[in-house]
């Protein structure tokens, strides 16, 4: 078995159908993935769910390189999914980019447990 | 007695030869009788204005710098017009055009530079100007008047100035410009990226790295042709690729010339009798071509001729700022990349903000700013003495003002700035003028300082630094007045950002952060809802609504529930329903598996659980049976909440169901700064709670009486009685009124209770009940807002607006699912 872990790209979509400052989500057989687009339209892939009561981020206010769960207002950094200030907690990242305005999740982890 | 003054002649009449003559008289007013020969007939002026006239945003008379008052006070004798073409130093005369001869005691000559023209055929064709003088702002003029194309040839400082002048004339504008990026020698790739895109988005094509082959044209200018073969239509060719000494007469007269007229430290030439200034000449190998040095020069000459012993001019650094309004661009130094330089980088996208400082051995050396310019003196004083700036490393890319002090203490920040330090950037106020307003005058509030100095008055940026002068001046005398800014991304508060979208005809997200300078890319969470409202409410019909800037519940029209599923209400006018309404209902639970049918507390009835997906396809449903959008997700209008009334109560005084109705109907789809619930009562039994709502309605025998501001939540308060009226038509007309002054005056979030206790009751009771002119205008305003918002909200989504965001961008099925997995393997 190959120990490195081997990247698969899968094509979700193109970027504008994303609102900029927004997020859409890609439905996979074990969870829900919110695909953000900030305003200078970098993708950020998060599990959409937050970590304080299981919100969807996918829904919240994308400001920066943030969103704001809309159950209850914790902000989570796109970047890494954690939760900023006083809260603790951090919701799962997941690889993606962007190339000639399509988005790819790494569906090797994105499938992955 | 004074002795016989001196004979100075002086050649040229620029802003070097100006400036000269105005430290000159300012220390030896009687030394010498000064005769100035001017080429152009005309006095002298500010040269580096002609940018503002050729965009019409100035007159020539508002850059004149010497007026002929001014000459015949100092008692020089100008001859405009005239020439010199000769300098003969063995009889210390000099010959002009006009076959005049002058003797000198002292000469001077700044005869400035001459604009380059490339070698180019068809360079020397009518339709083809430089920008060098008035006369070429003429010329340009005149081929504006007439339209069509021009080309300008340089995309440096000038050639951009031109450029932006002609296109603000109406003409169809192109630069061409020899290397890759804008002003190359002033700026780096980045800001000239932020430039070209601001100089573009006045409709100026910009073409980089494009070499100019030919002028093409008959009788006239007709286009100009690319090496790539392009040929560009041109009615006007303005060549601004640059400037050189303009040195002849120098160098006939048998002066050192080398690219300029060689002068030592005092601006003599080789000839005792004779110095030179100005972009003419040559000073340690280097020659400028901007106005800071001319006037370093100056003044060491003026000294020197006024006998007083200096320090010799030891050349100059460079800045640069674009004179193109709207385009904020400070250069200085040098910021090449090189190995031993160091760099801080600040950018704010959204702002267009990108500052660069290039640091080598702990001193400044460049400096680029774009888009936020006001420490770009700051940093070129610092370039300038060549301070170390070892210690302000981590801040100092934040500016002059969090220096000093902790980052986090404005007050001991602002308390070390020198006095001459600008505070207001947008009216020039500094620091000094704001310190004595305030002792001079007694003044004790930001408002105070905002009326008499201007300070914080425009785009509000520096609120923070004038109320740590409060604070630094009056100390404990300071009370604030209990501002809190909006949020973390501006020192604004919410009436103060309100007054300002309005006064500064903001109608856009990015022009209030732009404008107002928002310390983020893109607001907040919770800042731009508020904006979003803000704005909604000042140019309604005409500002498009952000959906991205709405929470969700706005932005669905549903109310997001714990599990992320929905919840749905429909409209139930007055709480009143039908057994088709009810059957519709009934029917949708049904079919979309509604776990949950509540009755709310607001008379209608709640499908809640409902999946996102799900909701156009209910809206549809419902719609189909005549029911509408309750709005119960939203900052407006949600209930009114009725009794029975007149109708059947047997102690009802007035159809409170009937008004509840029509109030509603006429209100609904309104937004307001946070939610508002009506109510109105039949009779003071109240059986509606009207006196718990935010506006409340209690009919009585001789009409109605219009409570506002009750509460029955976190906070419960009883509403306060504004007044009373004897029909339902007024009825309505007031409470419209009330919705409208509460649009216009709470803060984002704040109820209807909070704003009557901060605005005052009689204040609102005053505009409401005894302002009938300004009632009539209230309800006018509100009439005009609820056009542009009154249509069902869920009909325009079920029929496919927005459906995007109802959907998945992607389902990864099973099926599909086998690829990554075997890849997983």
């Amino acid at each position: 078995m190959n120990m490195e872990r081997q990247e698969f790209w899968f094509d979700v979509g193109p970027l504008d159908v994303i609102p900029p400052r927004g997020a859409r989500t890609v439905r996979t057989p074990r969870r829900e993935i919110a695909i953000f687009r900030t305003a200078s339209d970098e993708v950020f892939a998060l599990e959409n769910r937050c970590p304080h009561k299981g919100g969807p981020l996918s829904e919240g206010i994308v400001h920066g390189r943030k969103v704001a769960c809309p159950l209850h207002n914790w902000v989570i950094n796109l970047e890494d999914g954690e939760a900023t200030g006083e809260d603790k907690g951090c919701a799962r990242r997941f690889p993606v980019k962007l190339e000639n305005g399509r988005i790819y999740l790494d569906m090797s982890v994105a499938a992955a447990p | 007695m004074a002795s016989t003054p001196q004979r100075l002649v002086v050649v040229g009449n620029g802003m070097a030869a100006g400036r000269v003559l105005d430290e000159l008289f300012a220390r030896a007013p009687d030394r010498y009788a000064v005769t100035l020969f001017g080429a152009e007939p005309r006095v002298n002026y500010d040269r580096i204005m002609l940018s503002p006239v050729l965009a019409g945003e100035k007159s020539f008379e508002s850059i004149i710098i010497h007026d002929d008052d001014w000459y015949a006070q100092h008692r020089v004798s100008l001859r405009k017009g005239e020439t010199v073409v000769a300098i003969d130093r063995a009889a210390k005369t000099v010959r002009t055009d006009a076959g005049a001869v002058e003797p000198y005691d002292v000469l001077l000559i700044a005869t400035g530079s001459k604009p380059i023209l490339i070698p180019v055929p068809g360079a020397q064709l009518p339709g083809v100007v430089t920008f060098r003088d008035l006369d070429d702002v003429n010329a340009m003029l005149a081929a504006a008047e007439r339209g069509g194309h021009a080309v300008v040839i340089g995309g440096g400082l000038l050639g951009l100035e031109a450029a932006a002048g002609l296109a603000a004339k109406g003409m169809d504008t192109t630069v061409v410009h020899l290397m890759p990026t804008l002003m190359e020698r002033q700026l780096d790739p980045n800001a000239a990226y932020l430039l070209q895109k601001a100089i573009e988005k006045r409709g100026i094509d910009i073409l980089t790295g494009a070499n100019t082959l030919a002028i093409t044209g008959d009788t006239w200018v007709e286009s100009v042709r690319l090496e790539d073969g392009r040929a560009l239509p041109a009615d006007l060719v303005v060549m601004a690729v640059g400037i050189r000494p303009h040195a002849a007469l120098a160098k006939e007269a048998g002066l050192e010339v080398k690219r300029g007229i060689v002068v030592d430290d005092f601006m003599r030439t080789g000839d005792p009798s004779i110095f030179a200034v100005g972009e003419c000449v040559e000073h340690r190998g280097t020659c400028y071509g901007l106005v800071a040095p001319l006037y370093e020069m100056a003044r060491t000459l003026a000294a020197t001729l006024a006998g007083e012993t200096v320090p010799g001019y030891a050349g100059s650094a460079l800045s640069t700022k674009l004179k193109v309004t709207g385009v904020d661009l400070f250069s200085a130094g040098d910021f090449s990349e090189r190995d031993d330089s160091d760099e801080i980088v600040l950018r704010d996208p959204a702002r267009g903000v990108y500052k660069r400082v290039v640091l080598r051995d702990n001193r400044i050396v460049g400096a680029v700013l774009y888009g936020d310019t006001a420490d770009g003196s700051w940093y070129f004083d610092l370039l300038k003495k060549g301070a170390d700036v070892g210690a302000l490393r981590d801040t100092l890319i934040f500016g002059q003002a969090y220096q000093g002090g902790g980052v986090l203490d404005p007050t001991a920040a602002v308390a070390a700035l020198p006095d001459d330090a600008e505070i207001c950037g947008c009216n020039g106020v500094c620091k000094g003028a704001i310190v004595k307003a305030i002792t001079a005058n007694g003044l004790t509030s930001l408002d105070d300082v905002r009326a008499r100095t201007k300070a914080s008055a425009s785009c509000g940026q520096c609120t923070v630094k004038v109320e740590a002068l409060l604070v630094a001046t009056l100390g404990e005398g300071y009370v604030g007045a209990g501002r809190k800014p909006m949020c973390k991304c501006t020192d604004l508060t919410h009436a103060e950002v309100r007054a300002r979208i309005l006064d500064k005809q903001l109608k856009s997200m990015p022009a209030v952060m732009q404008e107002l300078g928002w310390k983020t890319s893109c607001g907040c969470a919770s800042c731009r809802p508020a904006l979003n409202y803000y704005l909604l409410c000042a140019w309604p019909g005409e500002y498009r609504d952000d959906a991205q800037s709405r929470f969700i519940n706005e932005r669905v029209h549903a109310n997001i529930q714990k599990d992320g599923t929905f919840s749905v209400v429909p409209r139930m006018w007055g709480g009143l329903t039908t057994p088709n309404e009810l059957r519709a209902i009934a029917d949708v639970a049904d079919r979309f598996k509604i776990p949950t049918v509540k009755v709310t507390g607001g008379q209608r009835i709640d499908l809640l659980g409902v999946r996102k997906e799900d909701l156009p396809a209910v809206w549809a449903q419902l719609n189909a049976a005549g029911l509408v959008s309750g709005h119960a997700y939203a900052k407006g209008l949600r209930t009114v909440k009725t009794c029975v009334g007149s109708e059947w109560c047997r102690f009802g005084t007035q159809d409170s169901t009937g008004l509840g109705v029509k109030l509603e109907r006429f209100l609904c789809g309104s937004w307001t700064p946070a939610k508002v619930k009506l109510a109105v009562s039949g009779c003071p039994r109240n059986c509606a709670e009207a006196t718990v709502k935010d506006i409340g309605i209690v009919c009585v025998e001789s009409g109605y009486d219009i409570h506002i501001a009750g509460a029955a939540g976190l906070h419960v308060r009883a509403t306060d009685l504004l007044g009373h009226v004897a029909t339902e038509e007024e009825a309505i007309e007031h409470v419209a009124a009330v919705m409208q002054l509460y649009r216009e005056q709470a803060a984002y979030l704040e109820r209807v209770w909070k704003w009557v206790e901060r605005a005052g009751l009689e204040t609102v009771r005053a505009a409401i009940m005894d302002d009938h002119e300004g009632r009539k205008a209230l309800l006018r305003r509100f009439e005009i807002s609820q056009r542009a918002v009154q249509k069902d909200p869920w009909a325009e989504r079920a029929a496919g607006r927005e459906l995007r965001e109802f959907t998945p961008l992607a389902v990864l099925s099973p099926a599909r699912k086998a690829i990554p997995a075997e890849v997983a393997e």
